[in-house]
């Protein structure tokens, strides 16, 4: 096996053990990327070496690793997939960033995402779609796809991607990998571009789970320079991976096996609710009653945080800037409004122009207080499954990985496929996708295991115990 | 009572370009009005939900108040924002005219 296939603590060993050296790794991934990325298209720039200067140490040395474009490193180009940031060069590092360069990561590139994380595909990115690594033809998942593609297609060992609605979660279920969206406050987002305050998160895409509570580690704590940040310790959360899943009690929300939900995921899950009993896991039903008002929910609260926080990209400290030759409201206006129309694409358009309208004046309180008022309700749902049992499980998405184009014409339709993602990031607790299956088309199935908050541990746990028994994550793509 | 979507027309959704400082081409208006009415029409869920005395959720986890020490730290310098910026001038990010 080649040694771009290996998981990072496979490659720590042979590295530790003297079987290999960091730069016949380095080699194995850059090599890869070369050949496959062509036809992946999981990254949208790699990076410049001489910025690079990280330390031949630490838990993250010799990883090579993409992140994804939202996050700010010190003099690579960041873009957020948008043509509003092209040329846009940050003058500082993400704490993620600072983080992993502390413990000698190798970062490869910067990957692909929808323009801003709006979307469920990355076919909202300016630079084009990525491709599913199972079937090129598919898309990889959003927003999050390049990262999740590069990872299955082993073009990078692990990723950090970002999750607002299942942005992490999805893509990882589409491309069979494994993808945590950690605790709000788990992990800083400062120097993450924002899309919806109250939900971004940044977290880990990987091979494996072990991989996953590695990168947790690494990434984890708190910051004083997100006011969001959590200053709870942070545990070895390898130290979770016990195999053992005797005495917790798993709930299944009768919510989730819905109409929409594909025939052949709903078989994946019931399979591995078997898998986890056999281990000693306890099931019951419970019931999120909220769970259908999430995606409506969601999509008032995100568009509107995400056009108050949009409204930064107007030409006149960084990226684009368009001054129209004719007047027509005013010189400076007419800046902000030709840059933004030629900047934003048109789905960044569409988000913007409904939180716009959902904070406006008369419309307030019957879209935006009343989504407020929504979230609540499905924040005490969670609260109260989780008084009754220790995690909750269900399927990552309703489908496998639809093809590129399919939903594209259709906001609504690409909307409701966040429909098991989406109340996570209202309620603010972790979750996570890893492979459960695979469809007969031979396209991965994802398994989505929730927990409470800051409750990483318990969720990595019952992955980890279901890993084991399963062989899933074992089968590479073929390119 | 969340039935405005049925009546969006044109004319709002310029009103709400002009809101939000995007100029935007005919065919988006058009497109945009259809668009926004799909999905304010699925919004329109929401007006089923019963929220009667439900506080609102602006923040996930209950943090309140975060304040730091007073404290003055090395921040970036006027050279290293400025080299960003699209245009400049004299040490100053430079703009179209704003005041007649």
């Amino acid at each position: 096996m080649d040694l771009n296939e290996l998981t990072a603590h496979e490659i720590l060993d042979l590295v530790k053990s003297g079987k290999t050296t960091p730069s016949d790794v380095n080699q194995a991934v850059l090599k890869n990327v070369k050949d496959k990325d062509k036809n992946v298209k999981a990254y949208v720039r790699t990076c410049d070496d001489a910025e690079l200067t990280t330390p031949k140490t630490g838990a993250a040395f010799p990883i090579p690793i993409a992140i994804k474009d939202n996050i700010c490193m010190t003099g690579q180009e960041t873009t957020c997939c948008s043509k509003i940031l092209f040329g846009f060069k940050p003058t500082y590092d993400a704490t993620v960033i600072k983080k992993l360069k502390a413990s000698g990561a190798l970062f490869v590139g910067k990957a692909n995402m929808d323009e801003f994380a709006f979307g469920s595909s990355t076919e909202n990115s300016c630079f084009g779609p990525s491709r599913n690594p199972w079937n090129l033809e598919c898309v990889p998942g959003g927003s999050s796809g390049g990262s999740a593609a590069a990872v299955a297609a082993h073009e990078a060992i692990w990723a950090l991607g970002s999750d607002t609605g299942g942005s992490i979660r999805q893509p990882a279920s589409f491309c069979g990998v494994v993808g945590v969206k950690p605790t709000y406050g788990r992990v800083s987002r400062y120097g993450l571009i924002a899309f919806a305050s109250s939900l971004d998160q940044i977290g880990p895409i990987t091979k494996d789970v072990r991989d996953s509570a590695i990168l947790l580690n690494i990434i984890s704590g708190y910051d004083e320079m997100d006011s969001t940040s959590i200053n709870t310790p942070v545990p070895d959360y390898t130290k979770a991976l016990t195999g053992d899943v005797k005495g917790l009690t798993i709930g299944i929300p009768k919510e989730f096996f819905i109409d929409g939900l594909d025939p052949e995921v709903k078989k994946s899950i019931e399979d591995a609710i078997e898998v986890l009993k056999k281990k000693g896991a306890t099931f019951k039903e419970v019931s999120l009653p909220h769970s259908e008002y999430s995606v409506a929910t969601y999509y008032i609260l995100a568009t509107a945080e995400a056009s108050s926080n949009l409204a930064r990209f107007d030409g006149v400290r960084f990226g684009l800037r368009k001054q129209p030759s004719t007047l027509r409201k005013s010189p400076i206006v007419d800046m902000f409004e030709e840059t933004r129309d030629a900047g934003f694409g048109a789905e960044a358009k569409r988000r913007i122009m409904l939180g716009t309208y959902s904070l406006s004046s008369g419309y307030y309180d019957a879209y935006y207080l009343r989504a407020q008022k929504g979230r609540t309700l499905i924040k005490n749902d969670f609260d109260k499954v989780f008084t009754e049992c220790d995690a909750i499980l269900g399927p990552t998405a309703p489908t496998t990985a639809f093809k590129i184009g399919e939903k594209s014409d259709d906001p609504l339709s690409m909307y409701l496929s966040d429909i098991y993602t989406i109340a996570v990031n209202l309620a603010g607790i972790p979750a996570m996708s890893l492979p459960c299956g695979f469809s007969k088309a031979g396209l991965p199935i994802g398994l989505q295991i929730f927990a409470k908050n800051f409750g990483e541990e318990t969720m990595l746990r019952i992955a980890h115990a279901y890993e084991q028994a399963t062989e899933w994550h074992k089968k590479k793509v073929k390119l | 009572m969340l039935d405005y979507w049925l009546m969006i027309t044109k004319k709002d959704v310029e009103y709400i370009a002009g809101l939000s400082r995007i100029h935007l081409k005919e065919d988006e208006i058009v497109k945009l009005t259809s668009n926004l009415k799909g999905i304010l029409g699925y919004v329109e869920k929401l007006s089923t939900l019963d929220v009667t005395n439900v506080e609102p959720t602006s923040h996930a986890l209950p943090v309140k108040n975060v304040f730091r020490q007073d404290i003055v730290k090395p921040s970036f310098s006027q050279e290293e924002a400025l080299k960003i910026a699209p245009q400049q001038h004299d040490g100053a990010f430079k703009v179209p005219q704003v005041i007649e």
